[in-house]
């Protein structure tokens, strides 16, 4: 893809506005439709049934009949909420935005990446966190007082668990050196454990602390159970979704779902070695002498990681019971970020040492 | 322009394409959806009965406590990040400045939690 629009001769900005729309078209939509599939067929089959079977073959086209169902559903502003209304109908976007912002740092492969930004990492951290604006936002403007408390509950669990989430990304950067995403892949790759390059280094092995701890933060930060409190259906009626209607819901509900995709995706570049495979199988060395068929390849093997990780997201979001809102704060502040602290000493310890 | 800063433009694409799809979706809506308000519909939805009282409400001190907490700690993670990259170099003295300051930061944690701020309820 590189390759091709850089030998046509095209000013910057043409070129990487065709990288994201090709990025978009050809990557971002058809996973989406897969990952979306994928969801609901394995919940069904969790609950014993067959799931969505209508929509296309085996039900594979179920997003966009959603999308078709959706679109025809009225757009209910409360009448409490009308003199918000402006912001009540932005909050919705704010949440897609930050989804969307999170995809950017994301590489699919050695030149099939969207930018390739020196501090990838902690970009990834700041714009996952504009989406608790947007909740914030979305329960405020409602003015409903369920929507009222699910949105400060959210933002008091979002804040609670994204410093147990950074302070785990520290452990990783500490080992790679970099917070270049697409050195983290390589670092991982091409590493090599004991002097065992077999499996290369994946942070999942030697940063197990720290990859148990990212799990936890995302299922908090994603609100699924056993974190749920802020969209407890049983005593919230689904909190800062409450007076949301139509289209906009469904911004929300597929929100939920992407941003899930997304943070597998992030989890499986820090943690599983991205789009990579060992370097050593193929004997390659480093990110120059990788064979060009990896920027096809690539993606696929990062969905595959990205999906097994979905899977395990949402296994324990349909088998847990919900916890209680103290226990919730209690454990990110008295457990999470002591633990997660002394991780980040003993993994400095240890790479000064070795 | 800095390639530093050229790369940032893709972000931009990407904000702009987020508010384009989501923009083009909630037009076509707005085309072929039925626009029917009356009274009940626009209630604000508790439960099925009336509304009481105003949807806006104060809320506990808590949340703020919590979030006060939260940007100490951010801020200051925000400080291991560099030394985190460049370790190797540092190797020994930074090892020992780290430990004094993650000492620090934890010391705060505890300050916090003797208070009883970390409490609840």
């Amino acid at each position: 893809m590189n390759a091709v629009l850089l030998s046509a001769d095209l000013p910057y900005w043409a070129i990487s506005l065709l990288r994201v729309l090709g990025g978009l078209v050809a990557v971002l939509l058809p996973a989406g439709t897969v990952v979306y599939l994928f969801l609901f067929k394995m919940l069904s089959f969790m609950q014993s049934r067959l799931g969505p079977m209508e929509a296309g073959p085996y039900g594979s086209m179920q997003l966009f009949a959603e999308v078709g169902k959706w679109l025809q559903k009225e757009d209910i502003v409360p009448a409490s909420a009308q003199p918000e209304a402006r912001i009540f109908k932005m909050a919705p976007l704010i949440v897609l935005a930050s989804t969307f912002l999170l995809v950017v740092v994301v590489p699919f492969g050695p030149d099939a990446w969207f930018t390739n930004f020196e501090t990838g990492i902690f970009y990834a951290l700041a714009v996952s966190s504009v989406s608790v604006l947007g909740i914030l936002i979305a329960g405020w403007s409602s003015a409903n007082k369920y929507s009222l408390l699910g949105g400060l509950r959210a933002a008091g669990q979002l804040v609670a668990y994204e410093l147990p989430m950074v302070l785990a990304v520290i452990g990783v950067v500490i080992q790679a050196g970099t917070m270049n995403l697409q050195e983290i892949v390589v670092a991982q790759n091409a590493g090599s454990m004991f002097g065992w390059d077999g499996l290369g280094n994946p942070y999942v092995l030697t940063q197990f602390v720290a990859f148990l701890i990212f799990m936890i933060s995302v299922q908090a930060e994603l609100s699924q159970t056993p974190f749920d409190m802020p969209i407890a259906e049983s005593e919230l009626v689904s909190g800062y979704m409450t007076e949301y209607s139509g289209f906009r819901f469904l911004i929300f509900f597929i929100g939920e779902f992407a941003t899930a995709g997304v943070f597998a995706m992030i989890a499986s570049v820090l943690f599983l070695g991205g789009w990579g495979v060992p370097f050593s199988w193929f004997g390659w060395t480093t990110i120059d002498s990788i064979d060009n068929w990896m920027n096809v390849a690539g993606p696929l093997i990062l969905f595959a990681k990205m999906m097994a990780l979905v899977f395990f997201i949402m296994w324990i979001r349909f088998s847990s019971p919900r916890l209680r809102e103290d226990q919730l704060q209690r454990f990110a502040w008295k457990v999470l970020i002591p633990i997660s602290l002394v991780n980040i000493m003993l993994t400095a310890v240890l790479k000064v040492a070795f | 322009m800095s390639p530093f800063l050229r790369s940032y433009l893709t972000v931009v694409w990407f904000g702009l394409a987020a508010f384009l799809v989501a923009g083009l979706l909630l037009g076509i809506s707005a085309l072929i959806r039925p626009n029917k308000p009356n009274r009940e519909k626009m209630l604000t939805y508790e439960s099925g009965v009336d509304p009481v009282g105003d949807g806006w409400s104060q809320s506990q001190i808590r949340y703020y406590v919590f979030a006060l907490l939260f940007v100490i700690f951010d801020v200051e993670a925000v400080f291991i990040f560099p030394w985190a990259t460049q370790l190797e170099r540092y190797a020994g003295f930074g090892l020992v400045e780290m430990g004094i300051f993650v000492a620090i930061l934890l010391l705060g944690l505890v300050y916090a939690w003797r208070k009883g701020v970390l409490r609840w309820v």
